[in-house]
């Protein structure tokens, strides 16, 4: 009985919150898209004349298709998040629009300094491979790098928070090179590692190591000691208390010390492939620089713009999923 | 406890406890404040002891020594004859603050005991008695954040009780409760005490609670705390609140602790 009201009801409840069919802003959005695609077919190119100018179009034109037909469609249950981010396609098609009159079509902004977009589409349809290539290096260094600084970080901040003899002897050491930009150790790391890749791993670490230490310590430091009562009183031993109470009491604390540590990361593994490891995204933005190549260094600093937002998101959907017992969490 | 008392062969299901000459305090800026004076005590197995004084008298004190969770400075305490060194699942805690771990659902807090202890894996239904007994059985995968007050000190107590503890010592486990919760829990505490035969010792600032579930009430003076009075509560369960006796007990009680004006 209580079923059978509980799954009528539901139903009701969405459509009553629908207001129509048609989602005006998504038809807006796709309007926009039309109008770059347009201008960008019609309007001759100021200068000279970029290639790829008519796929810019094509492409403009297809993403206007898209938003219009998403606009137009019954509500269709995968829809919901592309009806959430209208206001935002909307807003995207226009930036593309004054994007391309400011630069191919009016020639307003200096050159080469500032690319037009077709430029962009240039640089991923010929350059893929090695842009691909970029990515792949790039993630390989970071990730070694990363996972061996919060591994490292994650137990020394245990040790720290649980052992009297661990805190005498590092937190001098972490206290000295902790406020340190990981950085400063790249000419240092260049000539005592045997190569730069295994030199950039190790700032990558350290750079990873130092705030997920200081968390995951402070983390377990702010334990509520009833918690140990408790657990000590109900027959626990050491081993359990670090592991079963104080590591899931400071998880929270760690997962702001590993999202610190991943934001450092990012900006020494950028540093270290401008400055010594010859591939990747880094010397990839090097290289483009020096060859006065801007078109590429736009791509490739979206591309790295869009590979540093997606692992950060991951790390929030592992936390979210991890820590699903808190309340009230902030949401990437 | 007659019963207990009758049957020497088989250990008591509740714990004798003997409390001698115990002094306790803290160092406070390199001074030591007195918390407990001179506190001697015996407790029968199977008795529910109330211990009543004003707040921050040392009452609670003394429960984290008699928990074994920190030596006392002067005097012993003997569990069964033999002295406490250190925290045992025998003798169980409930603190006023439910203090679930707010990580583990439900079933899992309670299940904490046994899995410490390692024999989670062959008792498993211990943890679903111990719910059933505290009527939680519908709420073990909840997490603690999704419990009202009330539950979650259930919770609590199950994960206490889940060990079967001969000792349960009680921190004003209905403290924080409102005050009709408080009533049902109290009744609830009575017959889950009466059913599983442990010695019940509780610190509690509410008489009438003290007067309601204990077979002893001891009423402590202010810091140092000291025993200034012992009072035996000779009346059978369930208890009416109302009865003439606990009301005249109240009466000197209420005179013990220098507040015989106010009623």
């Amino acid at each position: 009985m209580a079923h059978a009201t509980s799954s009528a009801g539901l139903p009701a409840l969405e459509l009553g919150q629908a207001p129509g069919r048609i989602d005006p802003v998504l038809l807006l959005a796709g309007l926009g898209w039309a109008g770059a695609a347009a201008l960008t077919l019609l309007w001759p190119n100021a200068t000279d004349d970029w290639a790829f100018t008519e796929e810019l179009a094509y492409l403009a034109a297809a993403a206007a298709a898209v938003l219009a037909l998403a606009g137009l469609l019954p509500r269709a249950p995968g829809l919901a998040r592309l009806r959430r981010a209208g206001p935002w396609f909307l807003v995207l098609g226009i930036g593309l629009a004054v994007w391309e009159i400011a630069t191919a079509k009016l020639d307003l902004l200096p050159r080469p300094f500032f690319a037009p977009p077709q430029e962009l589409l240039t640089v991923y349809i010929d350059d893929w491979p090695r842009l691909v290539e970029c990515v792949l290096a790039s993630l390989s260094l970071l990730v070694t790098g990363y996972v061996l600084g919060a591994l490292t970080g994650f137990a020394t901040g245990i040790g720290l928070g649980w052992s009297r003899l661990v805190g005498y002897w590092v937190h001098p050491v972490l206290r000295l090179i902790g406020p340190l930009p990981p950085v400063a150790w790249l000419p240092v790391a260049f000539f005592t590692f045997p190569s730069s890749w295994a030199a950039s791993v190790f700032l990558i670490a350290l750079a990873t190591f130092v705030p997920v230490t200081i968390l995951t310590w402070s983390g377990v430091a702010s334990v509520n000691s009833a918690y140990y009562d408790i657990a000590r009183t109900l027959g626990a031993r050491n081993r359990f208390l670090v592991l079963k109470v104080a590591v899931p009491a400071a998880m929270p604390h760690v997962y702001v010390g590993l999202f610190m540590g991943m934001a450092a990361s990012f900006a020494v593994l950028v540093v270290a492939e401008m400055m010594g490891v010859k591939a990747g995204l880094g010397w990839y933005l090097q290289w483009a620089l020096g060859w006065a190549a801007y078109g590429n260094m736009y791509a490739a600093l979206l591309i790295t713009a869009l590979m540093c937002s997606g692992l950060v998101t991951l790390l929030f959907k592992v936390r979210d999923r991890h820590l699903a017992w808190q309340k009230g969490m902030l949401k990437w | 406890m007659v019963s207990a008392a009758l049957a020497p062969a088989a250990q008591p299901a509740g714990m004798a406890l003997s409390i001698e000459q115990v002094s306790h305090g803290f160092v406070l800026q390199d001074e030591l404040l007195p918390v407990l004076q001179d506190i001697s005590l015996g407790i029968e197995p199977g008795e529910f002891v109330a211990l009543l004084g004003p707040s921050g008298c040392g009452k609670s004190t003394l429960l984290r020594l008699i928990a074994g969770l920190e030596p006392p400075r002067g005097g012993r305490i003997l569990a069964d004859g033999l002295p406490i060194t250190g925290p045992d699942p025998s003798r169980v805690v409930v603190f006023q603050d439910p203090t679930l771990y707010p990580w583990r659902t439900v079933w899992d807090n309670v299940a904490l005991g046994l899995e410490a202890r390692g024999i989670l894996k062959s008792q498993r239904h211990r943890v679903d008695q111990a719910l059933e007994l505290v009527g939680l059985t519908r709420f073990g995968s909840a997490l603690p954040h999704q419990l009202s007050g009330g539950m979650a000190q259930r919770a609590a107590l199950a994960r206490a009780l889940v060990n079967d503890p001969r000792l349960l010592i009680l921190d004003e486990p209905l403290g924080k409760l409102d005050s009709l919760t408080r009533l049902t829990m109290q009744g609830e505490l009575v017959s889950l005490w009466q059913r599983s035969g442990f010695t019940a010792l509780m610190v509690t600032h509410d008489i009438e609670e003290a007067l309601f579930l204990a077979t002893r009430v001891i009423v402590f003076s202010d810091r140092p705390a000291r025993i200034v009075e012992e009072l035996r509560v000779d009346r059978p369960y369930p208890r009416h609140r109302d009865d003439p006796e606990l009301v005249r007990l109240r009466q000197r009680i209420l005179e013990r602790l220098g507040l015989g004006g106010s009623w």
